[in-house]
């Protein structure tokens, strides 16, 4: 036995070596940029002599921890990511050996809330009102008090008597934070009840306070009324389906694949689409960046080439595929470009 | 066999003992028979009803995917737009992208529709684009790069239709349902209407489904199930290569050469809990050991073969210690009778009468490797990783690939309704792998085992 053993562990460790030259570009991370990463690398695959591009998901944050667990053929390429690197990240793959990083921003993706098709229409959406319904606790006559609304009429007249049931992405989705900073937080200013966080906030600074108070305002109520969603959006538009008073957060790309199911909110008044997100009216939306690593450039062969046509204007621009699919254009695309180009890395 | 036992014994009784009559307690206990009876048919009932509507769910839902609408017309490869030097310099072709080939198949297409004398309101080449899969340029590229000396002729090419309309054919879109869709308007299902009826536009089966590889998520239409379905068979070929040869050694040396003590028993014991062990801790010991430890590739089959080799082994041993178990020891002792060594007698006269039961179990444990979902999402091969064939065998365990289950989720969970149907298309396609699979293993049983 032991010696069958040693001979598969040696088949094993030839295949390894045999591995060593990769020739197409690895890349992982957010989930919220794999389609658009994937019609890249289908278009990439088709118009270069390079073999298409590998893209998994999984997360930012799981994309951005392997991508900093060093440099080598091993390791992947270029990490996706629906939010902006962090500082703990940056640390932690200069730690790794991974110090010249490239970052591409791509474009803008909006967050839009839809229900059913054939339940209660909601157009008159305010941060305020997510935050009403949503929130632990609300100001009730100048006080914070634990929230009980029921229905959306309870505190705005304008939104239908219906119960509240909303399904919000889950804490390890990157969108769960552009939800909680972008609607939340505006939300809690807007009915004061930020402010009488920061006045009871206790911190070393003012700066520690208002960090104190922001986190308050992203308490989310635990009674059931407000549903986490740890999978993809197929799994949110799955309970607004069963749901008719239900209402999700999606990314605008998902719901206008899926218009025939879901019906979308406007927010403050304005109706999500790419181009009130390119103007900023629609105030939900966020950037989305890939990160490259400097050091495989020239290594991996295709990778540059890559990363510049993700970034052309035939892919990402106002009339490429990616705006097609619900990608937002960079107005700065041009510059991007040019920074790809001279492969500058993050100061 | 009640009835012999009481009959000897039958002891002059009064008459309400009569065996003619049933007694209060009789009737209960008939009664309560009965009533299992009825228990146990429902329960046969239910089992079954759940079977038929899966089966009705999954054939009524994938049985679309295996067939795909088709648009057939003339494409003039214009030299102007495909090679304007005109050298026929492959390097120059190339430079042409995608792109540049995407116009020119709409505006072909647009003449089509004007030589059929179908009426709509579109008249740009761009309106063409919510008809035509945006796989179309990519083929017309490859064609023209595969033969140069093409440009300038017309061709007649057999494009895929977007998902849209393929759906409009299959029912699964309607002009309901478009009315606030952005990539299609009911002008074009006009069209699609105008051009099925003068036979442009067809559908037809669709083998690529079978073969093809994965596509990104703006053409649903041109995804298959091939390219992930090679990355299943190598890592197949690899937990059949290392499973079958361990696991019938550790057997043959535990069940027939090994004292029976204490480290044995534990062994015994340890590897009957790793049959029952989630297959996710699998998952997560292979992405440890395999990928993060022994750097072996991300992604690759034979790292997923790795992993659901663990996973297939306690299988594989436990099946090939019942049937070297079921081997008589008569035949043992037989052979050493003659003079054959412990070894011979194994290997020449217990093996092969215990093989069939071993090949039954090994076939039933790679069934089960090959619907195996869950350890693979944590060695990376779900996302778009099944786009490009294998190079060739070795290639094939390295590259990153992805298997016919994970294929199956990651389409499940893409936005494109029409990847929906593909999933379920998958579904049927890795069914008749698993149902070929324990078919063969019931005929070497029926054929080969031998009892005693």
């Amino acid at each position: 036995m032991s010696v069958k053993l040693t001979a598969s562990a040696l088949a094993i460790a030839a295949v390894a070596t045999t591995a060593a030259a990769r020739d197409q570009v690895q890349v992982a991370g957010s989930s919220t940029v794999l389609p658009y990463a994937s019609i890249v690398a289908e278009a990439f695959g088709e118009n270069f002599d390079f073999p298409t591009p590998v893209v998994e998901s999984g997360g930012s944050s799981a994309g951005l921890k392997r991508f900093c667990e060093g440099v080598g053929e091993n390791t992947i390429d270029v990490a996706n990511a629906s939010r902006k690197i962090k500082d703990k990240e940056i640390a932690a793959c200069a730690e790794a050996g991974v110090t010249d990083i490239i970052e591409v921003r791509i474009g803008y993706d909006g967050i839009v809330f839809a229900s059913q098709i054939n339940g209660p229409a909601y157009n008159a959406f305010e941060p305020a009102d997510i935050f009403n319904a949503l929130a632990a606790k609300v100001v009730v006559d100048g006080a914070l008090v634990e929230n009980t609304n029921k229905q959306w009429a309870d505190f705005n007249a304008d939104l239908p008597a219906s119960d509240i049931a909303a399904f919000i992405p889950g804490t390890k989705h990157g969108t769960r934070e552009v939800f909680e900073v972008k609607v939340m937080e505006a939300g809690c200013k807007a009915t004061g009840a930020y402010d009488i966080y920061l006045a009871n906030a206790t911190g070393d600074s003012e700066k520690a306070k208002k960090k104190a108070a922001s986190k308050a305002c992203y308490e989310v109520r635990t009674d059931g009324v407000s549903v986490d969603i740890d999978g993809d959006y197929t799994e949110t538009l799955a309970r607004i389906d069963a749901n008719p008073n239900g209402i999700g957060v999606f990314g605008l790309a998902f719901y206008e694949n899926n218009t025939d199911k879901l019906k979308v909110a406007t927010m403050s008044d304005v109706a999500p689409s790419t181009e009130t997100i390119a103007t900023g009216e629609y105030p939900v939306s966020r950037p989305l960046f890939f990160y490259v690593k400097k050091a495989h450039i020239g290594v991996i062969p295709g990778l540059k080439d890559y990363a510049e046509f993700f970034v052309s204007d035939e892919i990402a621009g106002a009339d490429g595929p990616l705006s097609e699919y619900g990608l937002v254009a960079d107005p700065e695309l041009a510059a991007t470009q040019a920074a790809v180009a001279a492969e500058e890395t993050m100061k | 066999m009640s009835d012999a036992t009481v009959f000897p014994e039958k002891k002059p009784q009064g008459p309400k003992g009569s065996l003619l009559v049933q007694d209060a307690r009789t009737k209960r206990r008939n009664a309560a028979e009965s009533r299992f009876k009825v228990y146990g048919m429902l329960a046969v009932a239910t089992g079954l009803c759940f079977l038929v509507m899966l089966l009705w769910a999954i054939i009524s839902n994938g049985t679309q995917a295996f067939s795909q609408t088709f648009v057939t017309f003339e494409v003039e490869l214009l030299e102007s737009k495909l090679d304007k030097k005109g050298a026929r310099n492959i390097d120059d072709i190339k430079k042409v992208s995608t792109f540049g080939y995407t116009p020119l198949i709409q505006n072909s297409l647009l003449k089509e529709v004007e030589a059929r004398g179908i009426d709509t309101p579109l008249s740009k080449g761009k309106d063409m684009k919510a008809i035509l899969s945006a796989s179309a340029a990519a083929q017309l590229r490859d064609f023209v790069i595969a033969n140069p000396d093409k440009i300038g002729t017309t061709h007649e090419f057999r494009f895929l239709a977007s998902s849209r309309v393929d759906g409009y054919l299959k029912g699964r879109v309607t002009r309901d349902s478009i009315a606030r869709d952005k990539n299609i308007k009911a002008a074009h299902l006009d069209l699609v209407d105008g051009l099925k009826e003068a036979g442009v536009l067809k559908k037809t089966f669709n083998w690529s489904f079978v073969t093809g590889s994965d596509a990104s998520d703006t053409r649903p239409e041109a995804a298959g199930m091939g390219v992930s379905m090679l990355g299943s068979l190598f890592m197949m070929l690899v937990v059949l290569g290392l499973s079958l040869p361990i696991g019938v050694a550790a057997s043959i040396y535990l069940e027939e050469f090994a004292p029976q003590n204490r480290w044995t028993d534990l062994i015994e014991v340890n590897i009957s809990n790793l049959a029952a062990v989630p297959s996710i801790v699998f998952g997560i010991l292979g992405l440890a050991v395999f990928i993060q430890f022994a750097h072996l590739p991300q992604s690759a089959p034979l790292v997923g073969g790795l992993v659901l080799t663990l996973m297939t082994l306690p299988t594989i041993i436990i099946a090939t210690r019942a049937s070297l178990k079921s081997v008589p020891p008569s035949i043992r002792d037989a052979a050493l009778g003659v003079g054959a060594s412990k070894m011979q007698s194994v290997f020449h006269h217990v093996l092969p009468l215990a093989a069939p039961g071993i090949l039954t179990g090994t076939i039933i444990g790679l069934a089960q490797a090959l619907g195996e979902t869950a350890p693979l999402l944590l060695i990376g091969m779900v996302g778009f990783i099944a786009s490009n064939y294998p190079e060739g065998v070795m290639d094939g365990f390295v590259a990153p690939n992805s298997a016919m289950p994970a294929q199956i989720y990651e389409w499940a969970k893409r936005a494109d309704p029409a990847f929906y149907e593909r999933a379920w298309g998958g579904i049927i396609i890795l069914l008749v792998f698993l149902i070929t699979m324990n078919i063969i293993a019931i005929l070497l049983r029926r054929r080969f085992e031998r009892r005693w």
